[in-house]
């Protein structure tokens, strides 16, 4: 019997939180946003010109449909990924999250209060308080050290110097940067700047901390590195995260669920398995094209009925593992996989579902979690 | 980050904080006045050593002039070339005589600019000849031009040889930066030993006062043409001369249209000025009128020299502007009013025709406005206005000027003439190694030896007292002005036509408002210091706070800062810089201001230099004193420059950018 002891990140992907959402209250919920830019923004509402096609409304009035009409919830302790192109619209939308950008049109509710009905103090003591955030080039203040980076945010609220220092100092060993305190910014490298800009967000204890596009400005290693980074944080602090990114492996990587934008619109939203065995339309099928299935779809995703006949004694995996971790058990057995949740048998994976999931033949809606097609003739056992 | 910057966080790191070493700085100074005041102070004397060998020199250098052949050849060939241009130039402008001159003006104007541009160049014009003043207009002009012509053909080569070559930038930009804290008055002393007073010697100053614009703006531009489009010349083979005409040139264009500009506003800058060596033009009218205190003479002159000045910049900024426009989005515009624009062209060379063929018919009637056209004048009103305030207002403005001239600018006077000279220079010292570093000390230190050296040193401190005033009340305002127009757009819209018509009038132009409200006084000099050194001061706040990258403001804004949190925290830090940069400046023009306030009360240096012209026996005098201000000026530079002087450059570079950029 094998039972895959590996990090969460590499191998089971993040359970669905449906039910979550159902019950519990979202983190932050979004209604109807909208963010116009340009003069036809004061008068807007309700006005027929909402119904344009962004090229037609950027022709009529002069102005741009930077989001439109978006609406998703956040539930506590997730990693809410929104994915998108440049242009996209996603980071105006976060940072209509928080009203950096005053958003045009819909409703921004944190823990079930209007953020955009709040006053100027109120706004000041959420963003104090409540949000953090990550920017992509880093943010920090030059002409200060590391550790007055960290404790910025402290400092503005108001806490005393000495405990604003031993909280920035314990935030640097967090992001692991213990004796980089005394140097300046420009003193790091672009990986640990990023590392003081997590810190410093960290440094408030915020309920949500966003992200945008933290890591684009890295080189590809240190990214990655960085993301394992967050999803340790995430791991070990346990905060709501918002993350925007235009990298897909990113997206699927760190995501609960990933909202996926174009030209201002939600064009799909789900957890990234459904994203990639279902593209909601040929953009989306487009962008997920070239990710190798095997690394995000689950054996929930390929697996079909038992049947009497399978033997008893394959080797036993749960559901939600991703189907790469049990090419070595499925390769060096010759019976099928059997997939298991608390002691009951949920289905069967052959050698071939295998296969062909790594061979990527699945197609839009040809697999649904739970009822796969017969994979063609099934090996002799 | 800068070695500067590096440097200055090593000082942090030894025990003594800042705050403790300027603490313990300024104690110290004050103990040593008290127990030193008025012991080795050095009064002032009419008739010194230094002033005499001084005069000594200037008589061996008439004598070598006189005897020795190469010199004197060398000399009076400079001497004549310049005044054959000037007196060319002028020649062609009476030749043309007025009706031909406001019609070629027209139509460049128009031609560069569009009917705005043409319009001003008619109505402005109009207005000099409406104002009587056209022949000194035209005097100013020709010197203006000719100055002009002989900078931009040597700055401009000068400048791409700064571009390209390292050494002659490590040769020239010393130069430069000296040539640029020196006070307008400073250089004339050198130039009259050499070549005398008039025409031929205004021309000459006027052409090294507005030359370094030309070279600096220039290399600028050159410098700035992006490294991928030489690079791809030369990866297809180009050689270095074709690199520069097909590439470099081309692309920076604009800037060496912006720096011809600049260089014709500093030339008429200074071609007012240029009347205390006998210069001719429109500063003849107003020094006279400065002489008889008719505040409404004044204006007039004055006047003609501020539409003299809008004209030229208007008609080359266009200019400089179409050049680039020319060669790309421009063009789809310019297609399409392309008929009524060569309609009205050819109409204009055709008017411009005809009054130069008027102009060879009637000479005479051309070459004179008549009288009746010639009558606008405004000086009743003015000197009306003038009694009208001396009478109602005095109380209001006497009482300003008796109260900071008594209760600041006489206190601070006295202090520095009441100390002893070693501890004014070791506290210069102190506070240039303190801001700027070592070598920035040791620099100071010197140059203010030498003006103890100069027997000089009481007069400077009265200068230095003024200067500290006049900069204190520039830096608040300018400050405050700049800090208001970062944070709100619409406060930066209402004060940019302030900033820009500041920009292009000529320095002198500012001692009249000061003298109408004042008159001649100290105060009257700092006020005229104050108005001058403001506008490029705001200018300086203004971008270092605005070029505060966005992000840094945006995480402020995100961790929940307050506007004043934003502007302590964030944008006044990472603006230190420019911030530093706008004192340097600001410390810099107050002081060649309060020197040229000596034509109207100013006194102290300023006056030692004007005396210098009037009397032969007071030559060394005016000698000394021009050094003095020099010195002067390279103390106060050192002392303010701050640490980094590169990361300072690159950001005065990046505002000329801005600006280059912010004028569509």
């Amino acid at each position: 019997m094998q039972t895959a002891q590996v990090d969460r990140a590499a191998t089971t992907t993040h359970d669905d939180r449906t039910a979550d959402r159902a019950t519990g209250q979202p983190t932050i919920s979004v209604r109807g946003l909208w963010k116009i830019f340009g003069p036809a923004e004061p008068k807007i509402a309700g006005s027929p010109l909402l119904e344009l096609t962004n090229a037609e409304f950027r022709l009529r009035t002069g102005s741009t449909i930077a989001v439109r009409d978006v609406s998703f919830d956040v539930s506590p302790g997730e990693v809410f990924v929104v994915m998108g192109l440049s242009g996209s619209g996603k980071s105006t939308l976060v940072r209509c999250l928080t009203r950096l950008i005053e958003p045009t049109l819909g409703q921004v509710l944190l823990d079930g209060e209007d953020i955009r009905a709040a006053d100027e103090q109120r706004l000041r003591e959420l963003r104090r308080r409540r949000f953090a955030m990550v920017f992509q080039h880093f943010g920090l203040l030059p002409h200060r050290r590391v550790i007055d980076n960290i404790a910025f945010g402290l400092e503005i609220r108001g806490e005393p110097k000495a405990s604003r220092l031993a909280r920035a100092d314990k935030m640097l060993s967090l992001v692991g940067l213990e004796g980089y305190g005394g140097q300046y910014p420009d003193q790091l490298s672009g990986g640990m700047q990023q590392r003081v800009g997590l810190a410093r967000a960290l440094a408030g204890d915020p309920e949500v901390m966003l992200f945008d596009e933290p890591f684009s400005a890295l080189d590809p290693l240190i990214r990655r590195e960085m993301q394992n980074e967050v999803l340790r944080l995430h791991h070990e602090v346990g905060k709501t995260m918002i993350f925007i990114t235009h990298d897909l492996a990113e997206a699927l990587k760190l995501g609960d669920h990933v909202v996926i934008m174009r030209n201002g619109q939600v064009v799909q939203a789900g957890s990234p398995q459904e994203l990639v065995a279902h593209p909601a339309d040929d953009y989306v099928a487009d962008f997920v094209r070239d990710v190798p299935k095997s690394h995000v779809l689950t054996l929930r995703w390929i697996m079909r009925d038992a049947r009497e006949d399978d033997p008893a004694d394959g080797p036993e995996f749960g559901p939600d593992t991703v189907i790469r971790t049990v090419i070595h058990a499925a390769a060096t057995s010759d019976k099928p996989i059997r997939v298991v949740e608390a002691g009951r048998l949920l289905g069967v994976v052959d050698r071939a579902h295998i296969l062909e999931a790594i061979a990527g033949h699945l197609e839009p809606g040809q697999v649904e979690p739970g009822r796969v097609e017969e994979p063609g003739p099934t090996p002799a056992t | 980050m800068t070695a500067g910057t590096l440097a200055l966080r090593g000082r942090r790191a030894v025990a003594l904080s800042p705050r403790t070493t300027w603490l313990a700085l300024g104690a110290m100074s004050v103990a040593l006045y008290l127990v030193f005041r008025d012991q080795w102070i050095l009064p002032h004397e009419r008739d010194t050593a230094v002033f005499q060998a001084f005069n000594a020199a200037r008589d061996n250098i008439d004598e070598v002039k006189r005897t020795v052949p190469p010199v004197s050849l060398v000399l009076d060939a400079i001497r004549g070339t310049t005044d054959w241009l000037y007196t060319t130039i002028l020649g062609i402008l009476v030749g043309l005589g007025w009706p031909a001159v406001i019609a070629l003006s027209t139509f460049l104007g128009y031609a560069a600019g569009g009917w705005r541009t043409g319009l001003l160049a008619l109505s402005g014009l109009g207005v000099l000849g409406a104002l009587d003043l056209w022949d000194p207009s035209m005097k100013t002009l020709a010197v203006t031009l000719a100055a002009v012509l002989v900078s931009v053909a040597i700055g401009v080569p000068l400048g791409i040889l700064v571009a390209k070559s390292n050494r002659a930038r490590a040769v020239i930009t010393p130069i430069l930066d000296v040539l640029q804290i020196m006070p307008q008055y400073a250089y004339f002393i050198p130039f009259v030993v050499l070549f005398g007073i008039g025409a031929a010697s205004a021309v000459i100053v006027t052409f090294v006062y507005s030359m370094p614009a030309a070279i600096r703006i220039t290399a600028l531009g050159i410098r700035g043409v992006p490294a991928a489009s030489v690079e791809a010349a030369e990866s297809l083979g180009s050689t270095a001369g074709q690199v520069l005409r097909k590439v470099e040139l081309p692309l920076a264009r604009k800037t060496i249209g912006l720096a011809v500009n600049q260089t014709i506003m500093l030339a008429l800058s200074m071609v007012v000025i240029t009347v205390v060596i006998d210069g001719p033009g429109l500063g003849e009218n107003i020094i006279k009128a400065i002489q008889v205190l008719n505040v409404g003479a004044i204006f007039d002159a004055g006047l003609a020299i501020v539409i003299m000045a809008i004209i030229l910049d208007r008609v080359t900024e266009q200019a400089s502007l179409r050049l680039d426009s020319r060669s790309g989005a421009g063009r789809a515009g310019a297609a399409r009013r392309r008929l009524p624009r060569r309609l009205v062209l050819g109409g204009l060379a055709l008017a411009s025709l005809g009054a130069i063929g008027l102009s060879a018919i009637a000479p005479t009637w051309a070459g004179t406005v008549p009288e009746e056209f010639a009558s606008l004048t405004f000086r009743e009103p003015v000197n009306d206005l003038v009694d009208w305030i001396q009478a109602n207002l005095y109380f209001l403005t006497i009482g300003l000027k008796d109260a900071v001239t008594a209760g600041v600018i006489s206190p601070i006077e006295k202090v520095l003439r009441s100390s002893p000279f070693w501890l004014v220079i070791a506290i210069g010292g102190a506070m240039a190694a303190m801001l700027s570093g070592l070598r920035a000390a040791v620099i100071t230190v010197v140059a203010l030896a030498g003006i103890v050296g100069l027997q000089l040193w009481d007069h400077s401190m009265v200068t230095l007292a003024s200067v500290l005033v006049a900069t204190a009340i520039t830096l608040g305002i300018g400050a405050l002005i700049g800090i208001l127009a970062a944070s709100s757009d619409a406060v930066s819209r209402a004060v940019r036509p302030f900033l820009d018509a500041a920009q292009t009038l000529p320095a002198f132009v500012y001692l009249l408002p000061a003298l109408v409200l004042f008159s001649p006084s100290r105060f009257t000099a700092i006020v005229a210091a104050v108005i001058f050194a403001v506008p490029p001061v705001v200018r300086l706040v203004e971008t270092g706070i605005r070029l505060v990258p966005e992000t840094l403001i945006e995480a402020g804004r995100a961790s929940g800062a307050t506007r004043l949190q934003l502007l302590r925290k964030i944008q006044l830090p990472v603006a230190r810089p420019a911030l530093l940069l706008a004192t340097n400046q600001g410390i810099i023009m107050v002081l060649g201001m309060v020197v040229l306030g000596g034509l109207v009360g100013g006194g102290a240096l300023g006056f030692d230099v004007v005396s210098g012209f009037a009397q032969r026996r007071d030559f060394g005098l005016g000698l000394a004193a021009g050094i003095s201000m020099v010195l002067l000026g390279i103390a106060l530079d050192r002392i303010s420059q701050g640490a980094g002087r590169r990361r300072l450059e690159d950001l005065g570079e990046r505002a000329a950018k801005v600006q280059v950029h912010a004028t569509p």
